[in-house]
């Protein structure tokens, strides 16, 4: 190769780096800005229509201006409410067995592997499994199958993180305190689950605030109600459902309630996930050393 | 559907993959091994078992056993209940659901979708699902494994932070308010102004015509579907990526190459696995996402081959149009959508699983 050549090539691969570092640059870019643009929308549209009578009316009939979400709001809490009831004892469970009884065991493996399947099922599919499972039995749509439905989403998060904050737990704590004639489970659940206890919380906020935003499954579950009710056996509204029938409504008043729905639900997300962050980085397991 | 990056994760890759890290920090903090002995010594277990709370112990085993079990117990469920409920168009129209098409009586058009006459096939679904889906890939993947050579390879650190916040954040945003956006921002300027320049540029080709002037239709599915994959493909990408070995960037830095090549060289090659893994899982989100498809791709169940044609996919279908079903086989039919989705999801996401394992693991990257 001689000199003219060599250095052609130089500048070549010289180009070829700057290149793809813009490009790369771009690529950063492009993804931050839908981010800044939806929460420029939420907080712009959402924070005009948010006022107390947001919070404590239910809505007006068609027509009328004015009326409140808050139908939806106290449905999103039952339902959340039967949720976490559901998804989390069980969640907490399987996490216990999966880090401290079935440690490497093929069992163990299996549990994991389909926990991170059903992660990936799509909600609607669990919506219409739920139909079928509950609602057709019960003949109604109800606050509980909506709640079933989003519990069962719970299960495999709140699982998973139970499990990987327990596998941080030293072992020398475990064997404190079956040297001092413990019984196993005591240890378990007063020594081993409280030393992780804020890495267990955060997974559980995380699968919440996760559910709390889901729309599909509660479609032909929970299905909507414009009334305001607490029962387990009739339709019960949620803040999701709503914003749903809001924005595909053809009324300006309809899009403006949407929008206020949609900041009060990203505010609720956004401090779950901020708080996740906050505990995770200041190290879980302080409490453990 | 969010799914949260960092440490306190949904999804296994990434967990698999800090795993050690954090193990390896507890070790040196703590000077504890850090593989747990995976047997419980013979002593302990006869301690044990001989101890005044034995039964309790059982139980307490037993039931955390049970609940583990469970989550097998929910997916063998949801796959009996929807191949039980969707019986009546399994015999009704068999295999060929997903492929055949009619004929209306009234108009001699070809049909696919006609719950009045009790007609169905499913095939609009499918092919609605994987446009948009395909569309969605096609701008995410760029898009997220650009951001991830960013964070990983050239970010100054003071904004690795701040960026991986904000992946996590829109990973957390739900689907509704992805499509609230989506139906009020985003179909509004695709409609005032991408789609008028596709057609310009791209008129020729066939896949782009200007025949809807809504705004609506696959493109405006796929891009809101690819701003949702895009934190799942970019951070476990990332995560791949930093679970390249150090040792290999130097090799190659050392050899003169630019920090191009050492990406293209160093690291992506390694990584390359894990990457195709990543982009699958996206692909599996991808499919069933229902909510934000559903406000934006228009609800027609018909064929185009323009993109910007109102369309329909799986998921949309069955979240439009399940309540309102009256006849059983109107039901059932979109009960068999579903079930196909949960098959098509389930295989695609096995497959992510096996191969983002595989690399995180070091068995088969580590070769070359």
């Amino acid at each position: 190769m001689n000199g003219e050549t060599f250095k052609m090539r130089a500048r070549l691969r010289a180009l070829t780096d700057h290149t793809v570092t813009a490009l790369s640059i771009a690529a950063t870019i492009i993804v931050v800005t839908p981010l800044v643009a939806i929460f420029a929308y939420l907080v712009i549209r959402g924070a005009s229509s948010l006022n107390l009578d947001f919070f404590i009316k239910v809505p007006k009939p068609v027509g009328e201006n004015g009326g409140g979400m808050a139908n939806a709001i106290v449905g999103s809490g039952v339902l959340l409410a039967v949720a976490s009831a559901i998804g989390v004892p069980m969640g907490i469970g399987g996490g216990i067995y999966l880090a401290e009884f079935g440690r490497g065991t093929k069992l163990a493996n299996a549990v994991r592997f389909t926990a991170d399947v059903l992660n990936g099922v799509p909600s609607i599919v669990m919506g219409l499994a739920i139909y079928s499972l509950v609602v057709v039995p019960q003949r109604t749509f109800s606050a509980f199958s909506g709640g079933v439905a989003l519990g069962i989403m719970m299960i495999p998060t709140v699982c998973r993180t139970t499990e990987e904050m327990l596998l941080m737990v030293p072992h020398a704590v475990r064997e404190a305190a079956l040297g001092l004639g413990v019984p196993n489970w005591r240890s378990v659940l007063s020594i081993t689950v409280k030393t992780a206890s804020p890495g267990i919380i955060t997974g559980c906020m995380l699968a919440f605030a996760r559910v709390a935003g889901e729309t599909a499954p509660l479609l032909f579950t929970a299905f909507g109600n414009p009334f305001m009710t607490t029962t387990l056996n009739r339709p019960i509204e949620a803040l999701p459902l709503q914003i749903f029938v809001y924005a595909n409504s053809p009324y300006d008043d309809w899009h403006r309630l949407a929008w206020g729905g949609a900041l009060v639900l990203i505010l609720l997300i956004v401090l779950a996930v901020s708080l996740v962050r906050y505990v995770t980085s200041r190290g879980v397991l302080k409490g453990a050393s | 559907m969010p799914v949260s990056l960092e440490k306190v994760t949904v999804h296994v890759p990434e967990i698999r993959i800090s795993q050690p890290q954090i193990q390896t920090e507890v070790a040196v903090r703590e000077s504890v091994p850090p593989a747990a002995p995976a047997e419980v010594s013979a002593i302990r277990k006869y301690l044990l078992s001989r101890s005044d709370s034995a039964v309790a112990d059982r139980l307490f085993h037993w039931l955390m056993v049970l609940c583990a079990l469970s989550i097998f117990a929910i997916v063998v469920l949801i796959a009996w209940r929807l191949v039980v409920s969707s019986q009546v168009t399994w015999d009704r129209f068999g295999l060929g659901f997903f492929y055949k098409s009619f004929v209306n009586p009234d108009t001699h058009q070809r049909i696919y979708w006609d719950p009045v006459n009790e007609q169905f096939s499913a095939v609009p679904f499918v092919y609605g699902t994987l446009v948009s889906s395909f569309l969605a890939l096609l701008i995410a993947v760029p898009l997220g494994v650009g951001l991830a050579i960013f964070m990983t390879e050239m970010c100054p650190r003071m904004l690795r932070g701040p960026l991986a916040f904000v992946t996590e954040l829109l990973a957390a945003i739900p689907s509704i308010i992805y499509g609230l956006w989506a139906v009020f921002v985003l179909v509004p300027l695709l409609r005032e102004h991408v789609n008028p320049l596709l057609v310009k540029l791209l008129g020729w080709s066939g896949l782009v015509a200007n025949d809807n002037p809504t705004g609506l239709g696959f493109l405006a599915g796929g891009v809101i579907l690819s701003i949702m994959i895009l934190p799942i493909i970019s951070s476990l990408t990332r995560e791949v990526m930093t679970a390249v070995p150090h040792s290999q960037r130097e090799a190659v830095l050392a050899l003169g190459a630019t920090r191009w090549e050492m990406i293209r060289m160093g690291v992506l090659r390694n990584a390359r696995i894990g990457i195709v893994g990543a982009i699958i899982l996206g692909l599996g989100r991808a499919l069933g996402e229902t909510m934000a498809v559903t406000m934006v791709i228009g609800n027609t169940p018909e064929i185009h081959k323009s993109i910007l044609s109102n369309g329909t996919s799986m998921a949309a279908v069955i979240a439009n149009e399940f309540t309102e079903a009256v006849s059983d086989v109107h039901r059932s039919a979109l009960i068999e959508i579903g079930l196909a989705l949960f098959i098509v999801t389930i295989i695609v996401n096995v497959i992510a699983q096996l191969l983002v394992w595989a690399v995180t693991r070091g068995t088969p990257s580590q070769a070359h």
